[in-house]
């Protein structure tokens, strides 16, 4: 579990994030929507300590992050996975490279262990066929497909994804959320999802956080997002023609 | 101001490079990689510009004796002496902050906009140990290079003085041979392991803090060479300030 509890963070008297509180529970694919610039990527690196927060305070199953000495840092790092917007994939390495790099860094496990946990995720991507491919030779859902497997390879008990489904198309995009959730279940991860994809928050908006000018707009689920008579929300949801139509329909 | 800020964040870049250092085993498959890429790779436009330009050293300086009291043997002496002072430690660094230079910009450089950066950094690894680390202990064996390149670019006054027919073999070896100051080499090889500093994280300190995408990538590595050039020339002058004056 993840909580927050008023974070704060301004770039050079620019106020990004103006006081966000939220609970991400484990088990379930958590998701950050907003307009773009509304400050979604920018919450994403403060919870993976790329950026320090000015203010608020944020714990990982109870411990504050603000309070951890580097010990307690590292290993908290190990406990978390990212798949970032671009894959991020070393196109250096080979596909089973990407995947068992994390373990060859992290731990003194040895290298057939090692290849045998990356094979296990990488079956669980389907991408049996690919591992020995370099990142360039891939299409951009099997990028992603790997990036996940690299970050699920160490187990984490914290998955952040940045757009994870950006630059696919529909039906790619929602083979990857589903991935992402079933995984998540499955390893019980808590599971942050930065998102201004409609159609992920209808497939796996198990909760839901809006974020508009810096604040928490609104919260819920899926189900919720549909009933609510928000008029931020409702404004996002309903920016396009066709969720206009989804919604006339609905009613 | 600026420059300040400049001088400040590179220094403590530097730092960054020799804490919370990378698992011995990876570290060494890197060093390797990079020895590959940045040694091996430049050895043969260094043989092939060390050879001609050493070539033209001789003929321009035989060219230019015309006077009959002066010895022949001037022309192995003159090209010994500019091949090792100067032209083999600098010229060549200078050529390698392009060859070399733009590489380790645009290697680090890419990874920073394709968030590879990221990835390292919250996979808790010191992401500046592990990408300027090996780069700087294999630019260790440029002084290796350029003794090569002493070596090629004397070769090619030799061949080109026999050549031209500007003098004689024993004249030439007899030049090289004249006055030898194993100081001098020395010199050099001071040089060429401060310039070999420079060589590996100017270009990495431009890549790893750039901002932007594809294009600025190219726009970080021309910034790159302009400032290791300007460099390793004040470095020069202040090196040989001290060593040779
Ligand atoms: N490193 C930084 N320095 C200064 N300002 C920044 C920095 N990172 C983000 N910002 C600013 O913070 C605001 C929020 O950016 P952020 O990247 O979080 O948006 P986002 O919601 O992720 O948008 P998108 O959906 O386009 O990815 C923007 O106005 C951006 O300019
Ligand atoms: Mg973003």
């Amino acid at each position: 579990m993840i909580e927050l509890k008023n974070i704060k963070k301004s770039f050079d008297g620019l106020e990004v994030l103006k006081g966000i509180s939220m609970t991400f529970e484990p088990g379930k694919t958590n998701l950050i929507i907003g307009q773009s610039g509304s400050g979604k990527t920018v919450l994403l690196k403060c919870m993976l300590g790329l950026y320090s927060v000015d203010s608020g305070s944020m714990l990982f199953g109870n411990r504050p992050l603000e309070n951890m000495d580097d010990n307690q840092r590292r290993i908290l790092r190990r406990e978390i996975g990212m798949v970032f917007q671009g894959s991020a994939l070393f196109d250096s390495m080979t596909v089973l490279e990407n995947v068992m790099f994390p373990m060859q860094m992290l731990t003194d496990q040895d290298e057939k262990s090692i290849r045998a946990a990356a094979h296990e995720v990488i079956d669980r991507v389907n991408l049996n066929e690919a591992t020995q491919k370099l990142p360039a030779e891939l299409s951009g859902g099997m990028q992603k497909r790997v990036a996940i497997a690299r970050a699920v390879v160490m187990r984490p008990k914290y998955l952040f994804c940045d757009e994870p489904n950006s630059g696919l198309d529909p039906k790619t995009a929602i083979v990857i959320d589903n991935l992402i959730r079933e995984i998540t279940k499955e390893y019980n991860i808590t599971t942050v999802i930065n998102s201004h994809d409609m159609n992920s928050v209808m497939e796996i908006g198990d909760t839901i956080l809006f974020l508009k000018d810096g604040l928490k707009a609104w919260e819920g689920n899926k189900k919720q997002i549909f009933k609510t008579d928000n008029e931020a929300i409702n404004n996002f949801v309903y920016s396009s023609r066709l969720m206009k139509k989804v919604k006339e329909v609905y009613q | 101001m600026k420059l300040l800020h400049h001088i400040g964040a590179y220094l403590l870049m530097l730092r960054l490079v020799f804490i919370k250092p990378t698992k011995a085993k990876v570290m060494r498959k890197l060093i390797f990689k990079d020895i590959q890429d940045l040694i091996v790779g430049s050895l043969g436009i260094v043989a092939f510009l060390s050879f001609f330009v050493g070539g033209v050293v001789a003929i321009q300086t035989a060219l230019n004796i015309e006077s009959p009291l002066i010895p022949k043997s001037l022309v192995g002496f003159a090209t010994r002496q500019s091949v090792i002072l100067e032209f083999a430690p600098t010229f060549m660094c200078i050529i390698l902050a392009g060859k070399v230079g733009s590489f380790i910009t645009s290697s680090i450089g890419t990874m920073r906009v394709t968030e590879q950066i990221d990835a390292l950094e919250v996979m808790g690894i010191n992401s500046v140990n592990y990408l300027v680390f090996p780069k700087l202990v294999a630019m260790m064996l440029l002084p290796l290079v350029i003794n090569i390149s002493m070596f090629l670019g004397i070769l090619g006054g030799y061949t080109a003085t026999l050549y031209g027919g500007f003098s004689s073999s024993a004249d030439f070896i007899d030049g090289i041979q004249m006055d030898f100051k194993p100081f001098h080499v020395f010199y050099a090889f001071i040089k060429t392991v401060v310039f070999a500093i420079v060589l590996a994280t100017i270009p990495a300190y431009q890549g790893y803090y750039m901002k932007g995408g594809a294009l600025e990538v190219g726009k970080a590595a021309t910034v790159a060479f302009v400032w290791t050039s300007i460099v390793i020339i004040v470095l020069n002058y202040m090196i040989t300030q001290l060593l040779l004056a």
